[in-house]
């Protein structure tokens, strides 16, 4: 069993002051054994902050990223599963399903992790999935009104995911789980 | 009796000897007083006594040595005492012994005698206590060299201390009340402190090196408790009520501590009044106890008494809440305040630290007495900026450390800067701080605002809080070069500037604008190296209101049709100051999001400025090929979204960006923005659907990818290139699914075909993410074909 966590687009320190309290308490080092991030974390300090979770930090330059290092994608195997992750500002229409899916044929991946539109998403597509973990901060968007901050932890166990969304509605963090089997690869 | 002067108090290993020496007598006269003792031989006990305590006339001990001599002979006295009682109960009058001891020669041995028999006298109670004690305390005036005066004494206090006329004792009544009992400690107090003064002045006259005369302070300090026990014996005393210690035990004890003059003994024994005696008493006596205060040497260190009051005093208020009104009634708090003022006026010399360490010691006291007193607070604030008046930058690090403990403690204890910054005199006091110093504390201000999440809603609390951050927030004229200031550190302090502007927050909107502008006054001094970290928070927070506007739109009255273009002209205004630091990226990006806020609330004329600005930047200023590539992206997402252009506008728009995007510099890049581009004439909700125009774009794009083809296979071999056939192929799919007549099954089995070809051809080397890409893109395709809907029907013609 291991646990990624997916969380992006805080947009810290220019739309946010920071992580709300209630993600920060549950988030605690030690638990989480990969990071994947599609970018926009947008300083030093918060890169840091992911880091002291979990040593494993992937992450996808957002437009508002300063550190120029972040890959435009990435994909890394964990498990079973291949991930990959982008931004999304590069993909037109932003947010259009189709669109990341023409990504995800690309990277050829299973799971695709992508940002920009600060909505939670979570798409099975054609044996594969298209997860947007949504604004860690719920960040100000031009594309999303009234974001609820929320982001994704994946439980990845042999061909399964378990995705769980969390998501602070009015103070109170909510949970939501989606499960995804992968295919036996056709041998 | 002085026959060997202090200066032969020489060396450790002579202490040990004497001492040893010493030690043997008393053990040896005291071996022929255990003997006399054991044959009720009276006579002999007290010659062999009387031998043994003339051991203590030694003036060659030091103070410490003659300390162990002493407990020595007093356990040996303890033993005779037992034997005096035992005498009178075999018939030996007490005062007939009283007599008896007084024939001892030596006047030394004489008064320890003298004391033991009346330690036995008054327990008998044969005659009143109040007269034995006060012929004893008399009497003990015969020793006038200070050491063996202050341990006859201490003997005499030792032995006493049980048998003292003190109310509700068995010697109470015929034998005195407790006023002859506090008669009696006073004077032997007095007596003690006295010759414990004189250790000093007895040696002063010797022009001993500097460090002799630090050691024998020393020694003299080790003494102290000695004196000190007397006040602890008074604080003892059941009698000694509130008005007994007020009219009598304090005066008293102030008159001595103030009169003998002398530094160590006036900082000991003022603490040792303030450790001692109820806090309840301290209260009551405030007026006496300060006005002892500036009496003092000028040397003493005061500041610390009164610091050790103060906090007693508050932690007297804070474990006893009903006490308060007490606190009130003698208004202690104005007492402590002209005590701290009148302590500095009267030592010119005390340092600055000494000074402001005052002041922190009374606000302490205040914020834990007074805490919903904030003029209380504000006024100690006041006193420290009238003591701190012409001083400038203070330099001394000291009195830094202190001015910050001033500064943090109201800010800990409130945990809100909205209530620390109506204290006037807080800014002023910070003024005071160094450049870097301020700074720190700037960041501790912010650090706590975000910790407790405070948010400032009034613009003139932001205004003076941004005039209290002002030096973290702008240049100023002591502050050193940009370029000096360590890099990653600037960055995090504007950083957290940037921050704190989230929590400038207010839920009426014209409030809320009035903010937006006093943040940006401030901010606009901050020079170029800060705004591109600091305006770019303003930015989203005047959006965020715009947003409210927005949704506040058919409620907002007259002001709702001219207020949001306020809101973006300001927002037009605080990006273009961005172009002084410069960071033309960053405004593009700031521009087109206020472009996107403009079409949300329907402002084509705004939206269309802000788009210009955008395209003028990525004209003018971005000439970094890869910088090109995200702003073009970012370029065609927004106006791909946009649907308050009419024609001619989204034209002239929608050609600026297809023509940039075919100039970019790598041919991939070109291709990728092209087909992108397509997206600009086919909006899924119908809004816009040129299917023609999307094919050209295609087209086009197919061009420059056969082009960049063309290109690598002079070059590296065209397995890199090849991506953008199947990139192009996928968005013929999206369209061809999406019902764009244009993009019929022939062009896209002809793309197919050309993309097998070009894969098996020769020239092509093998490219594995190539391959993956066009394998996944054919199992989409088969797997749209077994769809049973519409779908399915359109990808039947197309063959795999």
């Amino acid at each position: 069993m291991v646990l990624v966590l997916a969380l992006g687009d805080l947009h810290i320190p220019h739309r946010a002051p920071d992580l709300p309290t209630k993600f920060k308490s549950m988030l605690v080092p030690g638990k989480i054994q990969h990071i994947v991030s599609p970018g926009n974390l947008c300083i030093k300090e918060v890169h840091d902050y992911l880091k002291s979770l979990c040593a494993d930090v992937h992450v996808a330059k957002g437009e508002y990223d300063e550190d120029s290092r972040y890959p435009e994608t990435k994909v890394l195997t964990i498990g079973s599963f291949k991930l990959g992750i982008c931004h999304g500002h590069q993909v037109i229409p932003w947010g259009d399903l189709d669109s990341l899916a023409m990504l995800q044929r690309q990277l050829d991946v299973d799971i695709l992790i992508t940002g920009h539109t600060h909505q939670f998403k979570a798409y099975k597509h054609e044996g594969g999935v298209i997860i947007n973990p949504g604004s860690g901060t719920g960040a100000y968007s031009s594309i999303t009104y009234n974001v609820n901050p929320s982001f994704v932890l994946m439980d990845i166990d042999g061909l399964r995911v378990v995705v769980y969304v969390y998501e602070l509605i009015g103070g109170e963090v909510k949970v939501d789980k989606i499960d995804f089997k992968k295919a036996q690869p056709v041998g | 009796m002085q026959n060997s002067g202090p200066d032969d108090i020489s060396s450790t290993e002579e202490q040990e000897k004497w001492l040893a020496d010493a030690l043997a007598l008393v053990q040896h006269h005291a071996f022929y007083m255990h003997r006399a003792l054991d044959s009720c031989n009276l006579r002999d006990a007290l010659k062999y006594s009387a031998q043994m305590l003339g051991e203590l006339r030694t003036s060659k001990l030091s103070p410490q040595k003659y300390y162990e001599l002493y407990m020595k002979t007093f356990d040996e006295l303890r033993m005779l005492e037992v034997f005096f009682k035992e005498e009178t109960k075999r018939g030996c009058t007490t005062a007939h012994l009283y007599e008896l001891v007084q024939h001892a020669g030596n006047i030394l041995p004489r008064l320890y005698l003298l004391c033991t028999v009346g330690s036995v006298y008054i327990k008998s109670k044969d005659a009143p206590a109040k007269e034995v004690l006060k012929d004893l305390v008399e009497m003990c005036r015969g020793i006038q060299n200070p050491i063996r005066g202050l341990f006859l004494r201490s003997y005499l206090s030792q032995i006493s201390k049980d048998k003292l006329p003190d109310a509700a004792s068995e010697f109470e009544g015929e034998g005195g009340t407790v006023v002859d009992a506090v008669e009696f400690v006073l004077q032997n107090f007095t007596e003690m402190n006295k010759l414990w003064v004189r250790m000093q002045h007895q040696f002063s006259g010797l022009q001993g090196p500097a460090r002799e005369k630090e050691k024998r302070e020393k020694e003299r300090s080790e003494l102290r408790d000695l004196v000190g026990k007397n006040l602890h014996l008074l604080s003892q005393l059941e009698g000694v009520d509130l008005d007994l210690y007020r009219d009598m035990v304090l005066p008293r004890v102030l008159e001595q501590v103030v009169n003998c003059k002398d530094e160590l003994a006036q900082y000991y024994l003022m603490d040792c009044i303030i450790q001692v005696f109820p806090d309840e008493y301290h209260l009551q006596t405030l007026d006496t106890l300060l006005g002892a205060c500036p009496q003092l040497q000028p040397t003493v260190d005061v500041k610390t008494i009164l610091s050790q009051l103060m906090e007693r005093l508050s932690n007297y208020a804070a474990s006893t809440p009903q006490v308060l009104a007490d606190f009130l009634q003698v208004e202690a708090f104005s007492k402590l305040s002209e005590a701290v003022v009148k302590v500095i006026e009267v030592q010119p010399d005390m340092p600055l630290v000494g000074a402001v360490s005052l002041h922190v010691a009374l606000l302490t006291f205040t914020l834990r007495v007074h805490v919903d007193r904030l003029d209380y607070v504000d006024q100690v604030l006041g006193a420290c900026v009238k003591k701190l008046e012409g001083v400038g930058k203070v330099k001394d690090n000291k009195a830094t450390k202190q001015i910050i403990a001033l500064l943090t403690a109201p800010l800990e204890k409130y945990n809100n800067i909205v209530t620390v910054l109506s204290l006037t005199n807080y800014p002023k006091v910070m003024e005071h701080l160094d450049y870097g110093t301020n700074k720190v504390m700037a960041v501790v201000i912010i650090q706590n605002i975000m910790k407790n999440g405070t948010f400032i809603m009034e613009a003139d609390k932001v205004e003076a809080l941004c005039e209290l951050l002002k030096e973290i927030i702008q240049d100023s004229d002591g502050s050193p070069a940009l370029d000096e200031l360590d890099e990653e550190d600037f960055m995090e302090e504007q950083n957290l500037v940037a921050r704190l502007v989230q929590m400038l927050t207010n839920d009426d909107n014209s409030e809320m604008f009035k903010i937006l502008q006093t943040v940006r006054k401030y901010f606009l001094k901050g020079g170029p190296k800060r705004l591109g970290y600091t305006l770019p928070s303003l930015v989203f927070s005047a959006l965020k209101l715009v947003r409210l506007l927005q949704q506040q739109d058919e409620s907002s009255g007259e002001d709702g049709v001219t207020f949001p273009q306020k809101v973006f002209q300001f927002l037009l205004q605080t990006v273009e100051a961005l172009s002084v630091v410069p960071a033309p990226e960053l405004a593009l990006r700031l521009y087109l999001q206020c472009a996107e806020a403009a079409n949300n609330c329907d402002l084509e004329p705004i939206a269309y400025e802000f788009f210009t600005q955008a395209f003028v930047l990525y004209e003018e200023e971005i000439a970094d090929s890869k910088a090109q590539v995200t702003a073009i992206h970012l370029i065609i997402g927004t106006l791909q979204r946009m649907h308050v252009f009419g024609v001619e506008n989204r034209d002239t728009l929608t050609h600026k960006a297809t023509g940039y995007s075919a100039k970019l510099l790598k041919k991939p890049d070109q291709c990728r923005a092209v087909y992108a581009c397509s997206h600009l004439f086919w909006v899924v909700d119908g809004r816009v659907q040129d299917g023609e125009r999307v094919l050209l774009c295609l087209k086009r794009a197919l061009r420059i990818a056969n082009a960049a083809q063309q290109m690598a296979s002079v070059t590296k071999g065209s397995g890199g290139t090849l991506t953008l056939f199947v990139e192009i192929l996928n968005k013929y799919l999206y369209y061809f699914e999406h019902g764009n007549q244009h993009i019929t099954n022939s062009v896209i089995q002809g793309l197919i075909e050309l993309i097998v070809t070009e894969m098996q051809s020769d020239n092509t080397t093998q490219d594995p993410m190539v391959d993956s890409f066009f394998a996944s893109t054919l199992r989409y395709i088969r797997f749209q074909k077994q769809k049973g809907d519409g779908v399915a029907e359109r990808y039947a013609s197309i063959e795999l």
